[in-house]
């Protein structure tokens, strides 16, 4: 399939780098141009540059899905490869500038997948070559733990003399080195706990691991007859793997949800004196006159002079239903203009738009979340400082029975070593990865651990309406329209981008499209055409009332009426919800009129007319009862909601703000994933107790042996691999966890 | 005794190598998609 990749119609990578094109425009700002402008598929071979979409597909599921779609995305021009990645559902395709996401998308979607935008972002280097370093250091710790532990194996069975010697002088030069850089993220992150004050679970591990191997080379270097190497290059091994664990999860959430407030525009058309001029989004002062084409998004705020067109809103209330504006309307930035061009006197621009203001309100509300305590930190709050009194109290004890101080020394150094929090260490990643794993074939993408955590901890559910109770698209309500009028409307529909004409091309699927000839779509109505000579069009009834459209065929008139319907499971989620003790209501942003049904159809009680404030205060209020809410919502306008809830989560249908927001994301059109991912962490926790239940008896059965100094390096290493395997083997009884 | 001297440097070698595989493997994006490997080898070539 690299053979199909590369039959493309594109020069691929070999246009990179091209100079300057026609017109001494620089190629950079020809590539910020058409990378802005949604042309339609604009394949220019020979000057394009490529880029690289990344799309999660959820509907992969075999190896025909993946051969149908990396050739069918090669054979369209200006896509150069694309390739998929089947363990994360995503694919990647390589493009030139110019083609838009939604294209992209579309095509997907031909070839009959449902298809979501991820973004590609770069900052995701970073976190993911942190993983990869912990990996790194995870692969050195295990192949030194290996190795360390055939010497020692050895060395139990009753070496002795000059071999034992050797065996542990080779032990001490794999040990060192593997310890100076597998223990780095512990020891930068005590070094840095001790700075400000704190300490933390890597404080007994970065003195326990230091301590018995400076001890174990003494011994070494002196003849001594046990040697800890192998518990120190163990221990690290054992909670390295624990912190890969927790860092893969972060990064497969990263994957799947990663978005900024880029989607305003990042400038406009600047009318000066008749004259168009690009002008960044930054430089645009109120007061300038800015032309927004068809198909453009508002870089800043502003009340239209001329035109009239329809509006998309959804980046910001979620809501796709566009909303008519003409000349004195108040239009915002990242507002997507739909069919028409229009001037527009900016009022705010930069950091006063409303979006800027949401994207304010949204980073103070996070804050309170930021001050949340994982209980692995809690666990280590209690823990440090008592490990850390047990081994210098042993120390002193010995020492005053009348040990010598390095027989002290040992011992002290053999209770950190065996409380260690091996099996702590792992208690919590293990079973938050194993879950998250299952929630994710489940659907449901969770950002991090601490969001299950707290997702388990919720008991009261706020959900937005539109877009999070309903699917948030129109569905065309088709039985006004007679069987034979259906091919009429499919080609009046088919022909035009409008999400209203797209719902019905969608909803007619299958129907075979009568020939319409003379098509045009007339801007503020709808398309109109002719069909063997009778005129049809397909627009604006006369009457508008909510979202309807209407087809003519000569003089007949066939209303189509629009409605955005329930998500599907929305009602038993609701009740699975109420029986995990989580109490739901609705809180919209939408009129009472529009909230009542929904309300009505899931027996919810209902907030309506809430401004992005009043959902802030619903919560605290709600907060300040002793509740932790689990807000569930979609648009911009819940994106502070999503950031101040306890946790919260977004459906991936959701405004890139409402992803970025959540602590979850759930793919599909189901409601289901919700109380799913609830329970889910719920049992998550469970298990997570009970780890630490097991961590805690291991310890009260070593810590006596240690303390009378009867651990030898064998018990040691016995005690710490048990322990970890029986925490590890309980977490993977959460892989049924999601259902 | 003279058998350890050729076998402590083998394993430590073997060990070594399986460590710069993995290290290699990680670099090379072996482990970028797993699951997908496994069906793409159900995947016709292209028949032109």
């Amino acid at each position: 399939m690299t053979a199909a990749a590369l039959k493309a119609p594109l020069p691929g990578r070999e246009g990179l780098g091209v100079g300057p094109a026609e017109g001494g425009r620089t190629s950079e700002s020809e590539r910020r141009r058409s990378a802005r402008q949604p042309t339609p598929a604009p394949s220019l071979p020979g000057r394009g540059e490529t880029e690289r979409s990344v799309f999660a597909v959820p509907g992969i599921h075999c190896a025909g899905c993946i051969a149908k779609i990396e050739r069918g995305l090669a054979e369209l021009p200006g896509i150069a490869a694309a390739r998929v990645n089947f363990s994360a559902r995503q694919v990647a395709v390589e493009h030139v500038f110019g083609l838009d996401v939604p294209e992209l998308q579309a095509a997907i979607a031909k070839l009959g997948f449902e298809a979501q935008p991820l973004r590609t972002a770069e900052a995701d280097g970073v976190a993911r070559s942190e993983s990869r370093a912990l990996l790194r250091a995870t692969a050195v710790a295990g192949f030194a733990a290996m190795n360390v532990m055939l010497m020692s194996v050895s060395v139990w069975s009753g070496a002795g003399g000059a071999t034992r010697d050797l065996f542990h002088l080779l032990s001490a030069l794999i040990a060192i080195p593997t310890v100076a850089y597998s223990g780095r993220p512990f020891f930068r992150s005590a070094w840095s706990a001790l700075r400000h004050g704190r300490t933390n679970m890597d404080v007994p591990i970065s003195i326990g691991v230091t301590l018995v191997t400076g001890l174990s080379l003494f011994e070494t270097l002196t003849g001594g007859e046990h040697a800890y190497f192998d518990g120190a290059v163990m221990l690290l091994f054992f909670l390295l793997t624990g912190r890969v664990l927790d860092s893969l999860m972060r990064d497969r959430a990263r994957d799947g949800v990663t978005a900024l407030l880029k989607q305003t525009a990042p400038g406009a058309t600047l009318l000066v004196d008749g004259a168009a001029h690009w002008r960044a989004a930054g430089l645009l002062v109120p007061g300038d006159h800015i032309l927004v084409a068809a198909g453009e998004r508002l870089a800043a705020d502003g009340i239209v002079e001329a035109g009239a067109s329809a509006a998309d809103l959804s980046l910001l209330t979620g809501e796709s239903a566009p909303r008519r504006v003409g000349v004195g309307d108040k239009v915002l930035a990242g507002t997507l203009n739909l069919d028409a061009p229009l001037t527009v006197r900016v009022t705010a621009a930069g950091p006063d738009t409303a979006i800027a203001d949401l994207a304010r309100l949204m980073e103070e509300a996070g804050q309170g979340r930021s001050r949340y305590v994982r209980i692995a930190d809690r666990a280590a709050r209690l823990y440090a400082p008592a490990v850390h009194t047990l081994a210098a109290s042993s120390f002193v004890v010995w020492l005053l029975m009348g040990a010598g101080w390095h027989q002290a020394l040992l011992i002290a150094a053999a209770v950190l070593i065996i409380t260690c929090p091996c099996a702590l260490g792992l208690a919590v990643p293990a079973a938050q990865i194993v879950t998250a794993g299952a929630l994710m074939r489940a659907g449901v993408l969770v950002k991090d651990g601490s969001a299950l955590e707290r997702l388990a901890e919720a008991d009261r559910a706020l959900f937005d309406k539109t877009g999070t109770l309903t699917l948030g698209r129109p569905a065309p309500e088709l039985a006004g329209v007679p069987e034979e009028a259906r091919p009429v409307l499919l080609a009046l529909a088919r022909a035009s981008r409008h999400p209203l004409s797209r719902a019905i091309a969608a909803a007619l699927e299958g129907t075979c499209a009568a020939s319409v000839s003379g098509l045009t779509e007339e801007p503020g109505f709808g398309m109109r055409g002719t069909m063997a000579g009778i005129p049809v069009s397909l627009g604006r009834p006369a009457s508008a009332a909510g979202m309807a459209a209407e087809l003519r065929i000569g003089a007949l008139a066939f209303p189509v009426r629009f409605e955005d319907a329930l998500r599907p499971a929305a009602t038993a989620t609701v009740v699975r919800l109420a029986a995990l003790g989580v109490e739901s209501s609705i809180a919209s942003g939408d009129r009472a009129e529009a909230v009542a049904p929904v309300a009505r159809a899931l027996g919810l009680t209902a907030q309506t007319g809430m401004h992005p404030e009043d959902k802030l205060d619903a919560i605290a209020r709600l907060a300040a009862a002793g509740h932790k809410v689990l807000m569930v919502g979609d648009g911009l306008n819940d994106g502070p909601a999503l950031a101040a809830g306890h946790v919260s989560m977004a459906p991936a249908s959701a405004s890139d703000v409402g992803q970025n927001a959540a602590d979850a994301v759930f793919l599909g059109d189901s409601l289901a994933p919700v109380a799913i991912a609830v329970s889910a962490a719920r049992r998550t926790m469970r298990v997570v107790r009970q780890n630490f239940a097991i961590a805690i008896l291991y310890n009260a059965v070593a810590v006596p042996l240690a303390l009378l100094g009867l651990v030898t390096p064998l018990i040691a290493a016995a005690a710490m691999s048990g322990s970890s395997i029986i925490v590890v083997a309980n977490a993977l009884r959460l892989r049924s966890a999601a259902r | 005794m003279t058998g350890l001297a050729l076998l402590i440097p083998l394993a430590l070698f073997l060990g070594l190598s399986g460590l710069a595989a993995f290290f290699w493997a990680m670099k090379a994006g072996q482990f970028e998609d797993m699951d997908g490997a496994a069906l793409r080898i159900l995947i016709d070539e292209d028949p032109s």
